[in-house]
């Protein structure tokens, strides 16, 4: 049984203009220990698809899925205090602004105090010990003069150190990370990212990133999620995917990638952005950007092949490499590596 | 903390020397005579006249009699008033109980109804339990204070008979003053009756002084909530699984009072300015009738007197918000 197990989630808004679709059809299944990525550009919905899980939306959003169990419990079955008692205890999660993400009134120590007196409980002595040593674990200086620290006296990278602490610190099974690296300085975003699958590996909790960063991808995951326009358009463990993308959003991500870029001179991009509420194309929602798009992907809606393990969301899924779209026959005629960019 | 206090409190000495001038100057800017006002009618002689401005003081020039005024402000004298003649100290001190316990009652009615309607309103945003709340305070707001209490005291003191129309407690009781609030001195006398009494006394003119600063605090509170309920901090209080009313009350409603005490401690300002309608209206025996008749009479020690403690009382109170606020938000203590 997996730890978290989601089938055919989707996440409405009500907006003054009607229902808008956010997040639709997304699967998620995360076995104990596993490291997950769910990978996509700004508006994909890959924070809205967690922050559903953890219930965490406003009330404007209407969550619905065909199957949403954490450990075997039904998340929509559960009352708001069951599900209290999994969310910050059993599955936690930290954000992508750590610096605004802490609440400025309150010191380190007291934030961290009330997570493990909230979901562990113990003495107050036990739960100051615990404060200390978990501050240390996530490799802040000096606990504890920095445990009666006000957030604004931390730096960014500090207080995504005080966030993780205070994610783990009631030994969760899950920890999603929201783009945890992205608000942080290079420098301090390897050293996040190498800080939280320490953390994975010592404990054996299973973590959820989230990024825009293949390259973080690469070097963290074992297996992908990547969502567009709240589509998850493909899943499937990180090896297959860098060597084999079934769908050419996929394929696109990752020819955008510097290191395989290779000799070019220029950085292929994807042209145009994600659309919003109100530029939906009909068809494939990747039809407008996608270098394979027929008449076909602009008007029908694909669905993923039954049989398909990655669950590709294309009408014209990549087979090593090559589409098997007319359009890319006739067009790549003297081109024949799909990375390259045709340039006048 | 103590070096913000020392500083917040060096901050007050310009403002203080600012208040006494405006204090002085304002009074004598005004057409009219003492003097003149004194002898009424009938008139009086030129040789009468400059005696008698030569024993209040006023023949000197100006800058003698401010200089004066502030000796005697450092030695704590404000002089005598030429109506009673008794030391304007006196005079003060002896009415500004009965006005510290209506605005004290006026702003414990604002906060106490005020906070927690803005809470709701804040937290059912869109509802019709916001609307109502917001509605009803801003036509609380909207409310001349004049209008406003004579339609409580036609209602609810002609017509119901509920409560007393003027004057801090009945005939009947003599409670000897302690602190000088009626409702305190009666509990340290042990009377029951005098208590109900000076309550009943007390209740329609705290609502009237207290409901424009109800309806801002109630406003600001709503609005500094919502802003806070929409931050970061308040989405990670609610990943930690804490319950609706922790994250609403502790984590949400610690930020917004950042904002609210600032607006309480103005509302402060504004109270002593309101009581001096209101005690007029419901004849309250406390410093905003004296200061009304005091400017009638042109009587300079105690206008002047009255305007710099008056002064003095908010900027101390400025002050504890500002202290509070340090305690409040951590990020203006350091």
């Amino acid at each position: 049984m997996a730890l978290l197990d989601i089938e055919g989630l989707s996440v409405r808004f009500q907006t003054s203009s009607g229902l808008f679709a956010a997040v639709e059809g997304v699967n998620i299944n995360v076995d104990r220990g596993e490291v997950w990525s769910i990978v996509g550009e700004s508006g994909s919905g890959k924070s809205v698809s967690m922050l559903a899980t953890m219930g965490l939306l406003p009330w404007t959003a209407q969550v619905t899925a065909d199957k949403m169990a954490f450990d075997g419990q039904d998340l929509q079955q559960l009352s708001s205090r069951q599900r209290r008692r999994i969310v910050g205890g059993e599955m936690s999660m930290i954000f992508q602004e750590p610096m605004s993400s802490l609440n400025p009134c309150f010191t380190v120590g007291t934030q961290i105090d009330e997570m493990i007196k909230q979901h562990l409980g113990g003495s107050r002595k036990e739960r100051h010990e615990r404060a200390l040593d978990l501050l240390a674990q996530v490799g802040i200086p000096d606990p504890a003069r920095r445990i009666k620290a006000y957030p604004h006296q931390l730096s960014g990278g500090m207080s995504q150190r005080v966030m993780i602490a205070m994610a783990i610190s009631c030994n969760p099974r899950l920890l999603i990370a929201d783009e945890p690296t992205t608000a942080l300085d290079v420098t301090i975003q390897a050293q996040i990212l190498e800080l939280l699958l320490r953390l994975q590996e010592d404990t054996g909790m299973a973590l959820i990133l989230i990024t825009h960063d293949m390259g973080v991808v690469a070097e963290t995951a074992k297996h992908v999620v990547v969502q567009y326009a709240g589509r998850q358009v493909e899943k499937q463990d990180v090896k297959s995917l860098f060597a084999n993308p079934r769908h050419p959003y996929t394929e696109a991500l990752l020819s955008a990638l510097p290191e395989r870029a290779g000799d070019q001179d220029r950085l292929p991009t994807i042209p145009g952005v994600v659309p919003g509420q109100h530029d939906r194309p009909t068809g494939c929602l990747f039809n407008p950007r996608c270098r394979y798009a027929t008449e076909h992907c602009r008007e029908v809606e694909p669905v993923a092949a039954p049989d398909d393990p990655a669950r590709t969301l294309c009408h014209y899924p990549l087979e090593d490499g090559i589409s098997p779209s007319p359009a890319a026959a006739a067009r790549d005629n003297p081109q024949s590596s799909p990375h390259r960019e045709v340039r006048p | 903390m103590f070096k913000f206090f020392l500083i917040k409190l060096a901050q007050l000495v310009p403002t203080f020397i600012g208040v006494t001038i405006v204090a002085f100057a304002f009074i004598r800017l005004l057409p009219g005579d003492p003097i003149l006002l004194m002898a009424g009618e009938r008139g009086i002689s030129a040789e009468r006249y400059a005696e008698l401005k030569a024993q209040m003081g006023f023949d000197r020039s100006l800058v003698t009699q401010y200089f004066d005024f502030l000796k005697g402000l450092l030695h704590g004298d404000l002089g005598n008033s030429l109506v009673t003649h008794s030391p304007v100290m006196d005079e003060f001190m002896s009415r500004f109980p009965a006005t510290l316990e209506l605005s004290l009652f006026a702003l414990a009615f604002a906060v106490i109804i005020g906070l927690p309607a803005g809470v709701l309103a804040a937290v059912k945003r869109g509802k019709t339990l916001d609307h109502t709340v917001m509605g009803v305070s801003l036509t609380g707001y909207s409310m001349p204070i004049f209008w406003w209490g004579l339609l409580l005291i036609m209602l609810f003191s002609s017509t119901l008979g509920w409560t007393p129309v003027s004057g801090r407690i009945s005939f009947l009781y003599f409670i000897d003053s302690v602190t000088g609030f009626m409702t305190i001195d009666s509990l340290i006398a042990g009377d029951w009756g005098a208590f109900l009494s000076a309550l009943h006394h007390l209740v329609l003119p705290a609502i009237v002084l207290g409901t424009i600063p109800l309806a801002v605090i109630a406003r600001q509170t709503r609005s500094s909530m919502l802003e806070v309920l929409g931050e970061d901090y308040v989405r990670t209080a609610r990943a930690k699984g804490l319950s609706n009313f922790r994250v609403i009350m502790v984590h949400t409603l610690r930020n917004a009072l950042i904002s609210v005490v600032t607006v309480i401690g103005l509302q402060v300002g504004l109270l002593l300015a309101g009581a001096i309608l209101t005690e007029t209206i419901f004849s309250w025996p406390g410093i905003g009738k004296w200061m009304i008749d005091a400017i009638s009479r042109r009587d300079y020690p105690s206008v002047q007197g009255g305007l710099v403690l008056i002064a003095f009382i908010v900027m101390i109170v400025n002050l504890l918000v500002d202290i509070a606020y340090g305690v409040i938000n951590p990020r203006i203590r350091h």
